[in-house]
């Protein structure tokens, strides 16, 4: 997601699961929804029936995805920058972009600052000690009046148009083909098909998942794929749009409440530690429009911020004591996964709580991640199954081969319930929070994780009332108002989360007119206040609960559009809206851009936006007014040069993967990978080379199987039972492997034996000149569960992440593989 | 209209006729339509079916395919066959076909069946196993066309989909179909299935596939379950479904003349026995033979 | 009348016991094979329990028969070379169905038609039991094709119409000639049998026991 907020205001899917339907193109790249979201692909075949649609599929395998594709063209993996910036080259050359949309909907016409520049595979400022950039001159032109200066001609050299146009210029089709494999005519077909939908009442679509996130690139291959919606004019549009489908039924709903380490519910970030003054945390995040009349919604930043620590710390935040700024955690630095186990593994962590998460099995390097976690003094595992990391210490031959002599580490199994063992809500990759009920009883002495917390929170208050203790205050101060104080209930949570009012809310042009009752919920953000007399748990979620009730229990399927638009069956975030940014679906003047497919327009006879969705936008902005669609950027609009939002570049820019096959970047080969990706010293040192692992590996995941969790349910372990790996026939043939046989993959970092499945799906592709052949490695097997026991398929994998997310580059790395 | 009648037209090793006094009525000829065109292959209807149908193959090994189980048993009543073809070359087609039963009109396996009423076929078209009748001794198998049936480990009796007739029974759809995420899988009156296929195959034409068709094989009857296909002029493509399913000529002669005539056979031999001895009396010695017996 | 009683003896108790125990095996798997070939017959199923014990005991008497008759065959096969006699004593079937033959060619212990019968079930029972074994559920039927298995069944059951049919005749030839049991259940056959039937037979086993 840290790709989308950079580029659109919001790190989410932008249109929804039904609204597939509606494209006339579909691209699948970076991902593999039939096989990883097969209901929802269901959207993709509806759109194909109904709509004439077109499916492309582009990745490295012939998936399940390109088996019901009107187009397929191979890649190599991590090469997608390479191809989608060589898309955004052809879509500027050949003229096929959708200017209105462009010049009024994007920052193209907004000039960059001077000092602003790349050359040789960096960007202005790189310090390379730090391996990060000064980002100070990536930046727009600022006029006197504090606004961006624009020239809407698109004639100035140092507008964002330009400098775009100059940048994409190196990525000709003899150069995308040169670095991605692809043969270039099919390259130029998939240009021809995609540039096609520049025309206003024409939509591309894109699917993505994991393939685009498990990168040291991931966030910038998405960036370059969202620019390229925004050239053609997609964003805002039915049947257009970014859509990052998510994989775990609940995972949108985690980075919506912030459970990832600096962030804070609702995208909100926590302070870092050299910002200790409460009003400037506030200041930095309180977005002024950049451009006169724009709506830069975090402006409301405070009242988000303030309703957040009422909803916390109750009474005991007050304006006095800043709303208790200062019990909230200063970040040093960012503390994602890759960077706890690297402080495990140095032996600087004595506990850990691993809840409904199995890092041995998901995160890469296993051989590092059982050393870390064996250095622990303690270990809680959460979970409703006995997961890997919960027997990380225990000996299973060659899958797992440690010596539990030699391990200290107390280890507490928690188990849990699953999600159909109790009430509760699910956010689904369309923002749509859906209520669900408990369909059974969890086994044996499960409890709900709620449950489980909420007896560590008290014992732990109990322990700092009773004994005290350094900095005892956001312990006994937080809030705690479950009727069962041991078990709150999904229902409290979620009142929690929607908000209410704290006193009597009056209408601030008539004080004397009280709008929301004390003590009643809220109807939604629009009445949070940064005076403390509302709180709110996760402001986006606001509505969600509200004095009519809990709406994400509501199961009214109507579509009254008939574009698949369902605003009475549960709730959206933000404020029931489906289909994001939709006010950019309209051109400049509020007429729909493809009246087929109304989402909103203006109505001038009722001087307000209308149509079958929430408008994304100030109901009675009228189109004269010129406020932008991407409500979110104070600039309105969408960013192609993502100024300082991102930690390798304004531009997306292709860099090889740490491990590559071909050794050198043919754009540069003074920078041949993400210069601003961390890497640790010790993972610098593990990386192998093409010379001693020739072939690219990739891990994936199939539809038989849900991560590690469903080889413990037995249909699924029927379904696909034990451990394969996959390789071309030119590779098998050269290594005489047939189908079938046993065989032993390697990396640098360890060695995994499974069953070859040898295919015509994985093609040979001539990359830089060479051949490069890729061993397709899915995950779903280790030492637990009911399936046959395997390896886990990360022993492979290299540490290291994205520069902006830290996701972990599980999708490109090198191996080498014999008959075992 | 009476999709989910369980009247049974016709019955295994039953010379007699079913009852037939509803015949008129308005039973509804039902169909499964399989568009191969739509299926990625995500196994759900094979969950689905060990779901409904309570039925769990043992957790098998990996032999070098997507396919799993390889291969249908007796508790896998359906299964994904994945075949990689380039019909044009440098044109990979990843087939994916949902295996099964095919539901004919005219079952071999009902006609191979020596068990009164082990395999039944309801007049809407189902064929269904009966496995309290069966005797476990697979002439099912061998009368298939489609390599359909499978005798179970555990009770040597023979399996194979129901076609959820349980579900259907009750007016609803089978599990598979209820389970597909993609519409790949339809159910409904046969007129309607081929309907919907109809308006398959013109958006497959458009789509480049010249030769896309509807299987619905003339040589065992029709079947209740059909099949869209990209290259309906090549179905051995799919994995090697037959392209001119009939019942096999050993097969029809064995159940077919065979079976009466032999049977008459063995009486009238038996007959023409007993009416020589009738005829012409015993073969006896002569007395004059027991008096020249040398002394 | 000491001569028409005068015993000859024809077959030794091993001899006798084997006969039956193949024909009891024949009848239990001409019963049973019926059984699953027409629904006609289908209630013979009663006779062995039901018919997924039918489907049972079928193979296994079968391979019991098999190794009765294959110890049969060692015992008879000396006897049931057919001879230039035989096919002369062949033109004259009608007249012998007739009951109206005179001056036959002498016939050694078997007739023709008892050597036709013999080795009609050397080449009928291995095929039986070969195509059985391709049928065989659930041991061995999964081991071969199903167009073989198709071919098997088929070959099976026609092997079968050909054996059944044949034992009718045998059964039959038995009863119609006066005499002939008694050869099967006490081993003797009166001397004027042996003689009217198996002259030359007759001739060899009286001189041997001159001998």
């Amino acid at each position: 997601m840290a790709s989308l907020a950079p580029t659109f205001g919001r790190g989410a899917m932008t249109n929804h699961w039904v609204d597939i339907k509606n494209a006339n193109l579909i691209v699948v790249m970076g991902g593999n929804a039939a096989e990883a979201h097969p209901c929802g692909f269901k959207w993709v075949t509806e759109a194909k029936a109904h709509n004439k649609a077109r499916l492309i599929v582009v990745d490295p395998r012939f998936t399940r995805s390109a088996a019901v594709a009107d187009y397929y063209a191979p890649i190599r993996s991590g090469s997608d920058i390479a191809f989608l910036g060589g898309m955004i080259n052809y879509l500027i050359t050949h003229d096929k972009i959708q200017h209105e949309y462009v010049k009024n909907y994007s920052d193209a016409t907004f000039l960059v600052n001077g000092d602003y520049d790349f050359g040789d595979g960096l960007f202005s400022g790189y310090d390379k000690d730090k391996r990060s950039y000064d980002k100070s001159s990536w930046s727009y032109q600022k006029g006197a009046d504090g606004y961006v200066l624009v020239d809407n001609t698109l004639q100035h050299p140092r507008c964002v148009f330009n400098l775009m146009k100059q940048h994409y210029s190196r990525y000709t089709p003899e150069m995308v083909s040169r670095i991605t494999g692809t043969p270039e005519e099919q390259f130029l077909h998939i240009c021809e098909m995609v540039a096609e939908t520049a025309a206003p009442n024409r939509t591309t679509t894109f699917l993505y998942a994991l393939g685009w996130t498990q990168h040291s690139i991931g966030s910038q291959n998405i960036r370059t794929m969202a620019m390229v919606q925004i050239l053609l004019g997609n964003m805002g549009m039915a049947g257009g749009g970014v859509n990052a489908l998510r994989g775990h039924s609940n995972i949108q709903g985690l980075t919506d409440l912030g459970l990832l380490s600096n962030m804070l519910p609702g995208y909100m970030t926590l302070a870092g530690d050299k910002e200790q003054d409460f009003t400037a945390y506030l200041a930095s995040r309180t977005l002024k429009p950049l451009r006169p009349g724009q709506m830069s919604y975090w402006q409301n930043y405070p009242k988000f911020h303030v309703s957040l620590m009422k909803s916390w710390y109750g009474d005991a935040a007050t304006k006095d004591n800043n709303w208790c700024f200062d019990w909230l955690p200063k970040l040093d630095k960012i503390y994602d996964v890759l960077q706890v186990f690297e402080l495990m593994h140095q032996g600087k962590m004595n506990g850990y709580f691993a809840q409904g998460f199995n890092p041995l099995a998901s995160f890469p390097n296993k051989a590092k991640i059982g050393g870390a976690l064996a250095k622990l003094k303690y270990l809680v595992v959460i979970d409703p199954l006995a997961t890997e990391t919960s027997e990380f210490w225990k000996n299973f031959g060659e899958f797992n081969d440690v010596d539990p002599n030699k391990i200290q580490t107390e280890v507490f199994r928690l188990p849990s319930t699953c999600f159909a063992e109790e009430d509760g809500s699910l956010v689904s990759s369309s923002r749509v929070l859906q209520w669900h009920y408990k369909g059974a009883d969890a086994p044996g002495e499960a409890r709900g994780d709620a449950e489980i917390m909420a007896g560590l929170f008290l014992r732990l208050q109990g322990m700092y009332k009773k004994d005290g203790g350094t900095f005892p205050d956001p312990i006994l101060n937080l809030t705690w108002p479950y009727i069962i104080p041991h078990s709150p209930s999904s229902e409290e949570l979620a009142k929690e989360f929607n908000g209410k009012a704290v006193t009597d809310l009056t209408d601030p042009k008539d004080p004397t007119k009280v709008l929301v009752k004390m003590g009643e919920q809220l109807a939604g953000f629009a009445q949070l206040r940064d005076d403390g007399s509302t709180s709110s748990g996760c402001w986006i979620f606001s509505g969600a609960w509200t004095q009519a009730g809990n709406l994400m229990a509501r199961r009214d399927n109507a579509d009254p559009s008939g574009l698949g638009n369902t605003p009475n069956w549960a709730f959206a975030w933000p404020a029931n809206r489906r289909i994001i940014y939709n006010r950019a679906s309209c051109d400049a003047a509020g007429k729909p851009w493809d009246p087929t497919r109304t989402v909103i327009s203006w109505s001038s006879r009722q001087n307000k936006w209308v149509g079958m969705d929430v408008p994304d936008m100030r109901l009675d902005a009228a189109p004269d007014e010129n406020v932008g669609p991407f409500i979110m950027n104070p600039e309105g609009v969408a960013r192609l040069f993502a100024v300082d939002k991102m930690a390798e570049g304004p531009f997306p820019e292709h860099y090889e993967p740490f491990e590559t096959p071909i050794g050198t970047n043919p754009l540069h080969p003074n920078v041949i990978s993400n210069p601003a990706a961390r890497v640790f010293k010790s993972d610098m040192e593990a990386f192998g080379t093409a010379r001693d692992f020739p072939y690219v590996g990739t891990t994936y995941r199939l539809t038989e199987h849900f991560h590690f969790w469903t080889k413990h349910a037995r249909i699924n372990a029927i379904l696909q039972p034990q451990q394969f790996v996959e390789i071309g026939e030119d590779l098998a043939k050269s290594k005489g492997i047939k189908g079938g046989d046993w065989v032993k993959v390697m990396s640098n970092r360890g060695y995994i034996k499974a069953v070859a499945v040898v295919t015509k799906r994985l093609k040979t592709l001539t990359v830089n000149g060479q051949p490069v052949y890729t061993v397709g490695i899915p995950i779903h097997w280790g030492f637990k569960g009911l399936t046959k026991n395997g390896f886990l398929a990360n022993t492979l994998t290299p540490y290291v992440g994205d520069a902006n997310t830290q996701t972990p580059e599980f999708k490109s790395f090198l191996v080498n593989i014999e008959k075992a | 209209m009476a999709l989910q009648t369980l009247d049974i037209q016709r019955r295994s090793a039953t010379t007699t006729p079913s009852p037939d006094v509803r015949q008129n009525l308005q039973t509804i000829e039902v169909a499964k339509l399989i568009d191969v065109s739509k299926c990625i292959g995500c196994k759900a209807c094979q969950s689905a079916c060990m779901e409904w149908n309570d039925v769990r193959d043992e957790i098998g090994v990996n032999v070098g395919v997507y396919d799993n189980p390889p291969d249908l048993t007796a508790d896998s009543w359906t299964v994904m066959r994945f075949s990689e073809v380039e019909v044009e070359k440098d044109k990979l087609e990843w087939l994916i076909r949902k295996d099964g039963c095919m539901h004919c009109a005219d079952p071999g396996c009902l006609k191979a069946c020596p068990s009164p009423g082990a395999i039944i076929q309801y007049s809407n078209g189902i064929v269904d196993f009966q496995e309290e009748h069966c005797i476990g001794c697979g002439y099912c198998i061998a009368g298939c066309p489609f390599n359909v049936p499978r005798i179970s480990k555990k009770d040597n009796k023979a399996y194979k989909c129901t076609l959820c007739s349980d579900r259907v029974g009750v007016g609803m759809e089978p599990a598979c179909v209820k389970s597909c995420p993609t519409g790949a899988l339809v159910f409904g009156s046969k007129e309607d299935m081929i309907g919907h296929a109809t308006g398959r195959i013109v958006d497959l034409k458009e789509r480049g596939y010249a030769n896309a068709g509807l299987y619905d094989p003339q040589g065992v009857g029709g079947t209740h379950v059909m099949y869209v296909l990209q290259h309906a002029d090549q179905p051995e493509l799919y994995h090697g479904l037959p392209k001119n399913p009939s019942i096999s000529v050993m097969v029809s002669l064995w159940k077919g003349v065979t079976k009466p005539l032999m049977s008459l056979g063995l009486g009238f031999v038996a007959l023409a026995g007993f009416f020589h001895f009738i005829k012409v009396g015993p073969s006896k010695e002569d007395e004059s033979e027991h008096e020249s017996e040398p002394h | 009348m000491l001569n028409k009683t005068r015993l000859v003896a024809r077959y030794t108790a091993g001899e006798r016991m084997n006969h039956w125990f193949v024909a009891m095996t024949f009848i239990l798997l001409a019963l049973s094979g019926l059984a699953l070939f027409h629904p006609f017959f289908f209630f013979l199923t009663n006779l062995f329990g039901g018919g997924p014990w039918t489907r049972i005991l079928h193979p296994f008497i079968g391979v019991v028969m098999f190794v009765s008759f294959l110890s049969l065959v060692v015992k008879f096969w000396s006897n049931n070379f057919i001879t230039r006699a035989d096919l002369e004593w062949q033109k004259h079937l009608g007249e012998i169905l007739a009951n109206t033959a005179t001056d036959l060619p002498e016939v050694g212990k078997y007739n023709i038609g008892q050597k036709y019968l013999f080795w009609a079930l050397v080449v009928i029972i291995p095929t039986l039991v070969l195509t059985g074994f391709v049928i065989w559920r659930p041991y061995f039927a999964a081991f071969f094709p199903i167009p073989v298995i198709r071919v098997a069944v088929l070959v099976h059951s026609v092997a079968a119409f050909i054996a059944i049919s044949a034992i009718i005749v045998h059964i039959y030839a038995a009863i119609w000639t006066s005499g002939s049991i008694r050869a099967m259940t006490r081993g003797t056959v009166s001397a004027a049998w042996a003689k009217h039937h198996h002259a030359a037979w007759y001739k060899k086993v009286t001189e041997e026991n001159k001998l």
